[in-house]
């Protein structure tokens, strides 16, 4: 092959054709030095804000990608973070070798099974089927937790001993931010290379339109099934490292609540772009965190509002301020040996 | 032996029986018409033969395989492909991903996640776009274009794959005339290693471009022949050619 190939994508009108890897620099530059600039208490916040970044990435995946609309997305978090609670109280393992991957095998089996009950029928589940399937997992996995003895009932579980690196102990801090922003670049990654695939190609077509492609001979109850687990193996990642972060585990991180926080970050950020899970989540957090300080009464009512707004006059996000549709619906796949396609 | 053969097609919704008894037999390289008037079971026969619709009764064969329970994934794997009445591109994706998803259907999992077929498809693909003039708007959202030329991308789409036969419903459905007869133009070279299946209300198109016509009333086949013993069909003329 020695014909260069199409310029898919790459000619984004107003010029902005590179704006995504260049945004995506910024923020990774500006998540690495925050640490430097800011006091401790924030480095813990926000190390708390990257943990939830992976968490939205998760959520992102499967409803900015695939369309698939997992309004429980809480119960891989919620039960990898309890997971690992367990194994830290009962089995006094707190090492970063044996939690993480075990938060992220929670997660994945979670989600397979989830999955496989909700997505694996002979025909296509609709998506308020699979949105109201995923809720009521959620929500009941947080009524089980609140109501379990075993599981610290409404309080949760107190005082989970920190994460350990054979001697060195985890605890809150600069040291734990750049692990949690190792972790997020890692994952972030790997999702950057699914989605721009030939299996993210696969997946903007199930968004698009799920019969059709089905017409072309992809097996779409797969397809969804395959990310929805992926999903939740991140899901759980996250959650894992946030029950180490936070030193607790409680029923708000299975429940509801937790589920639609995380669709209001990639909806504020931008849904179906990697970098928007990533922004959404942190400005409403920065804007949360400022206003709960500014304006103790009424902060919640202002952070709706102007979540109404963006959501309202900016249904694409706030990444769609700065990239154009072409750019964030991107390209797909990767060039053969000659090929020119240099968009990722 | 037929490549397609579906017998005794019942399909019912509820209290109204779209079809009754259909049925349709389609030879290799055959260039078959479905015809008749409005509400006679033309889509509902084809949706039952492109797995959209699995039939109430009757039985479905493919390349001498039962199919009738077979999904719409199942079949294209097996290689039939459809156009549907209502053009279903994907707007969001260039002319160039269309093309390129329609020609990767077959793909495994670990294919799809690593394969190069990029590179080693892009002659396929822009080839597959010249064929139906739309090479030049490679880079373009399928959005973009007319209705005419999102129904020749969907056609191109389901041609990708090479499929065995090809089901077109309507497919110069609110086409100029002009571009109903380049429409023409560009299915005829398929013959030579494809079938075709074609839903039209554009009798003279049907009458350029196909060997044999079947033709349906109120859900059941009334005759089927080559396209001059149904033109001389004194019950085609009375039932179908009078309400057209």
């Amino acid at each position: 092959m020695t014909e260069a190939l199409p310029s898919v994508a790459l000619a984004a009108p107003g010029g902005r054709r590179m704006a995504l890897p260049v945004i995506e620099a910024a923020v990774l530059a500006i998540l690495a030095l925050a640490p430097l600039v800011l006091q401790d208490y924030l480095t813990v916040y926000a190390t708390r804000v990257l943990i939830l970044c992976l968490f939205a990435l998760s959520f992102d995946l499967v409803w900015g990608y695939a369309g698939i609309m997992s309004f429980g997305q809480s119960l891989f978090f919620g039960s990898a973070g309890y997971g690992v609670a367990l194994i830290a109280r009962d089995l006094d393992i707190a090492s970063i070798a044996v939690v993480i991957p075990a938060g992220v095998l929670i997660g994945f089996v979670g989600a397979m099974l989830l999955g496989g009950f909700l997505l694996l029928g002979r025909h296509p589940s609709s998506v308020i089927f699979v949105s109201l399937g995923t809720m009521t997992g959620a929500y009941a996995a947080d009524r089980l937790a609140r109501g379990w003895y075993y599981l610290g009932g409404q309080n949760g579980i107190p005082s989970i001993q920190s994460m350990n690196i054979g001697t060195y102990e985890l605890s809150e801090g600069p040291v734990f931010y750049y692990l949690a922003l190792a972790i997020l670049v890692a994952v972030y990654m790997l999702c950057r290379f699914l989605v721009r695939s030939q299996f993210g190609l696969a997946l903007a077509g199930l968004r698009e339109n799920e019969q059709r492609i089905a017409f072309f001979g992809y097996k779409v109850q797969h397809l969804k099934a395959i990310i929805f687990t992926l999903s939740g193996a991140i899901a759980g990642l996250a959650g894992s490292l946030y029950a180490f972060h936070e030193g607790f585990v409680w029923p708000n991180m299975l429940g509801v609540v937790m589920s639609t926080q995380v669709v209001l970050y990639v909806l504020f950020g931008g849904a179906g772009t990697l970098i928007g899970a990533v922004i959404g989540t942190v400005v409403i957090e920065a804007v949360s965190f400022w206003l709960s300080n500014s304006y103790q009464d009424i902060w919640p009512i202002i952070l709706g509002v102007l979540l109404l707004l963006v959501i309202m006059f900016r249904p694409a996000g706030l990444v769609s301020l700065v990239l154009s549709e072409r750019e964030r619906v991107g390209s797909f796949g990767r060039p053969g040996r000659g090929g020119g396609d240099g968009t990722a | 032996m037929a490549l397609l053969e579906a017998t005794g097609i019942v399909k019912t919704f509820g209290k109204l029986t779209a079809l009754n008894g259909a049925a349709l037999s389609v030879a290799a390289n055959e260039f078959h018409g479905l015809i008749g008037p409005n509400g006679s079971g033309k889509s509902t026969l084809m949706k039952c033969v492109a797995g959209a619709e699995v039939p109430t009764t009757g039985r479905v064969s493919f390349a001498g395989a039962d199919i009738t329970e077979a999904s719409p994934a199942e079949r294209a794997r097996a290689g039939m492909s459809l156009k549907f009445q209502i053009t279903s591109v994907l707007p969001a994706l260039t002319l160039y991903d269309n093309v390129l998803l329609a020609l990767q259907g077959k793909s495994s999992l670990v294919g799809l996640v690593f394969s190069r077929s990029r590179g080693v498809l892009h002659d396929k693909v822009m080839g597959m776009l010249e064929r139906f003039r739309l090479a030049g708007r490679a880079n373009d959202p399928a959005s973009a274009l007319s209705h005419g030329q999102q129904q020749w991308l969907e056609i191109a789409m389901a041609l990708a794959s090479e499929p065995k036969l090809l089901l077109l419903d309507e497919p110069t459905g609110g086409m100029s005339l002009e571009e109903r007869r380049v429409t023409g133009e560009l299915l005829q070279p398929i013959k030579a290693g494809c079938s075709l299946v074609i839903v039209e209300h554009d009798l003279d198109f049907i009458r350029d471009i196909c060997d044999r016509l079947t033709v349906l009333d109120q859900g059941s086949v009334l005759c089927s022949g080559t396209v001059q013993e149904i033109q001389s069909n004194p019950k085609v003329q009375e039932v179908y050619l009078r309400r057209a």
